[in-house]
């Protein structure tokens, strides 16, 4: 904070030049994307669907502290809902919008059905309690086949539509990730500046003294899990759409690390570092593909360098949405 | 039915007894420093692949003897995972001793995945046949078959878990560790060399972890650059169950979890007529973890601590 502030002190310009050039090239990115190979867009999508991703598991460790690493049960739920019931598996065909509905609840109600346990732990053991809750999910899954298949999955997903519109080709899929994203980022963001958001954050910088001041701990952390198993269990519905196969391998603890890591070495509860991490983490792999096993030891080191560098992340918390806007129009 | 108790009691003891030296570098990290080290299970799976380099180096180059060429390996790995993991704690968790506490963890991660991808890149990434580091024999014991490999993992396990166990309680290296591990503000104030001890620890639970690697790779008989992930996630569960930061609390905990798993495996299926088959094994190994967390969340041997003095620093 003290860091940005004096900056913008000694060269006010720069304030302004860092959000124009993020929006000029985010608006290149989106115009230009609809035209790229649909090799490059499936890349794109996935970059979109690990920051859906981010901004959920973000409510819950960046926004109210709470280290969740069984995160990827919830993209696990979404992502079956979609596929039980909009495939041959148990000949259920209900409409995308409809099972986008369902499994928002379905994510919002596993959410909650970990956090109650879960509520009295704090930082380490609640870390070990989420990523066995979500070993269990995914053991389940891959064992239960008269449901899911098994290790097989289930293949031959139905297309999706909406009202009609049907999505089915990559660039579809680029559009409704870029509008759920776009929303999932701004309810985020008002929910942090919210009444709700500021219990989570009294509840990450001192939990005693949150509840000291009257703050229903309970109620705002039940909230925070269902928020973000909301937006997990909707990012997986949609990868089930876009694929249209689903196995239990997309489910394992590495994404669930994978997610942490993008929203530590982004910049921790700043949807901005999020987008930052989940572009390094998501895109270099692809770009360095012809580097094969070589990229996966220079993330690895990467990782290792950016966090003993910049332990706060890229992107500091302080350079958040209203700072990107205000700078954008000269506020 | 005797013989098969034996057996099986007999087999739990083995995994057991791997999984314990794996899950004393978990705790005695956490002990010293509230750390989760994600990267230990990979010290497990270095000391398979350094001690199958040492071994085909010594037979084969140098024309040594089976047997002293076997000790020789087993030893010098476990000593060169051990100084490999001081190495790491230098470059990858000491800058960060002051940062929050889950800089490291995620330090460690990464850690992980380049040890993973680096053995990838130099070794193959496909599973490699590991030779026996004992004479298998089998003997019957009262219906039931023990195997040579068996007693021999227990004796070597039991000796390394012995040696950690007098040099925690009698050495001075051990009341360092212990002080350190009690209050780490408060060591430094008495004068302890406090970096020396946790430089101890990172060589201690590396080389303890590679041993527990060599026995288990031999025991199944193949090593896989990804076979630290699995076995490092039940080791783990095992320090927690037992108590994490306790000593006695990993071993008891990894025993604990090898006669759920082995009694898991064989009741399951027969207690819940085939609904639940053999594969829930891990299922119930964590849903037990859980219930202990929920139960008792400094596990069975933990010191119920305050959470003051466990949450010294910030989480983020």
């Amino acid at each position: 904070m003290s860091v940005a502030e004096a900056r913008t002190a000694v060269r006010p310009r720069s304030s302004r030049i860092v959000p124009l050039l993020v929006f000029a090239i985010t608006i290149a990115l989106i115009v230009a994307t609809p035209f790229l190979p649909n090799y490059y867009v499936r890349v794109v999508n996935s970059l979109l669907i690990y920051i859906l991703l981010g901004i959920g598991l973000n409510i819950v460790i960046g926004y109210t502290g709470l280290l969740d690493l069984g995160f990827v049960a919830f993209y696990a739920v979404g992502a079956y809902t979609y596929a039980l019931l909009a495939s041959p598996q148990f000949d259920l065909h209900l409409p995308f919008l409809l099972i986008l509905v369902i499994a928002a609840c379905l994510g919002a109600i596993t959410g909650i059905l970990l956090g109650i346990p879960v509520l009295r732990l704090r930082g380490d053991y609640l870390a070990i309690v989420t990523l066995g809750f979500g070993e269990i999910i995914r053991i389940i899954i891959n064992n239960l086949d008269w449901l899911t298949g098994g290790p097989q999955g289930i293949a031959r997903l139905d297309k999706a539509s909406i009202l009609g519109l049907q999505i089915a080709r990559p660039v579809d899929f680029f559009w409704l990730l870029l509008v759920v994203v776009v929303v999932a980022g701004v309810v985020a963001w008002r929910l942090e500046h919210s009444i709700l958001g500021k219990a989570w954050a009294a509840i990450r910088e001192d939990q005693d003294a949150a509840r000291g001041v009257g703050i229903n701990t309970t109620n705002a952390k039940l909230a925070a899990f269902a928020t973000s198993a909301t937006i997990g269990s909707i990012a997986g519905a949609i990868f089930g759409a876009s694929q249209r196969f689903v196995s239990p391998e997309s489910f394992t603890l590495q994404e669930s690390v994978l997610i942490v890591l993008m929203i530590v070495v982004g910049g921790i509860g700043n949807i901005l570092g999020i987008v930052a991490g989940a572009a390094i983490l998501i895109l270099l792999p692809e770009v360095l593909r012809e580097f094969a096993e070589w990229r996966i030891l220079f993330l690895g080191l990467l990782m290792i360098f950016l966090i003993i560098v910049r332990p706060a992340g890229i992107v500091p918390r302080s350079f958040g949405p209203e700072k990107l806007i205000r700078g954008l129009f000269g506020k | 039915m005797l013989g098969n108790l034996i057996q099986q009691t007999v087999n739990a003891l083995t995994i057991g007894s791997i999984y314990a030296l794996i899950a004393l570098g978990y705790t005695m990290v956490y002990g010293v420093l509230r750390m989760i080290n994600f990267a230990h299970g990979e010290m497990f799976m270095l000391g398979a692949y350094v001690a199958f380099l040492l071994l085909s180096m010594l037979v084969g180059d140098v024309g040594m003897a089976g047997a002293i060429a076997l000790a020789m390996a087993f030893v010098i790995a476990i000593f060169l995972v051990g100084a490999v993991g001081v190495g790491i704690e230098r470059v990858a968790y000491k800058p960060l001793r002051n940062s929050t506490r889950l800089a490291p963890m995620l330090s460690s991660l990464g850690v992980s995945l380049s040890l993973v991808t680096g053995i990838q890149i130099l070794a193959g990434p496909q599973p490699v046949a590991f030779p026996s580091f004992f004479p298998v024999v089998r003997y019957e014991v009262m219906g039931g078959t023990i195997t040579s490999m068996q007693i021999g993992i227990l004796v070597a396990a039991f000796v390394l878990m012995f040696g950690l166990h007098f040099l925690v309680t009698r050495s001075r290296i051990g009341i360092i560790v212990r002080a350190v591990s009690e209050s780490r503000p408060t060591a430094q104030l008495l004068g302890i060399n406090v970096n020396g001890a946790i430089s101890m620890v990172f060589f201690v639970g590396p080389l303890l972890g590679a041993a527990g690697g060599i026995l288990y790779a031999s025991y199944y008989g193949i090593m896989s650059p990804t076979m630290g992930a699995v076995i490092g996630l039940k080791a783990f569960t095992a320090a927690i169950l037992g108590g994490i930061g306790s000593i006695p609390g990993a071993m008891l905990g990894a025993f604990i979890l090898a006669f759920v798993e082995v009694g898991g495996t064989a009741l399951l299926p027969v207690i819940t007529h085939g609904v639940l088959g053999t594969e829930y094994r891990d299922v119930l190994t964590f849903a037990i973890l859980i219930l202990v967390l929920l139960v008792r969340p400094a596990g069975i041997l933990g010191e119920a601590v305050s959470e003051e003095s466990v949450v010294y620093k910030r989480e983020f």
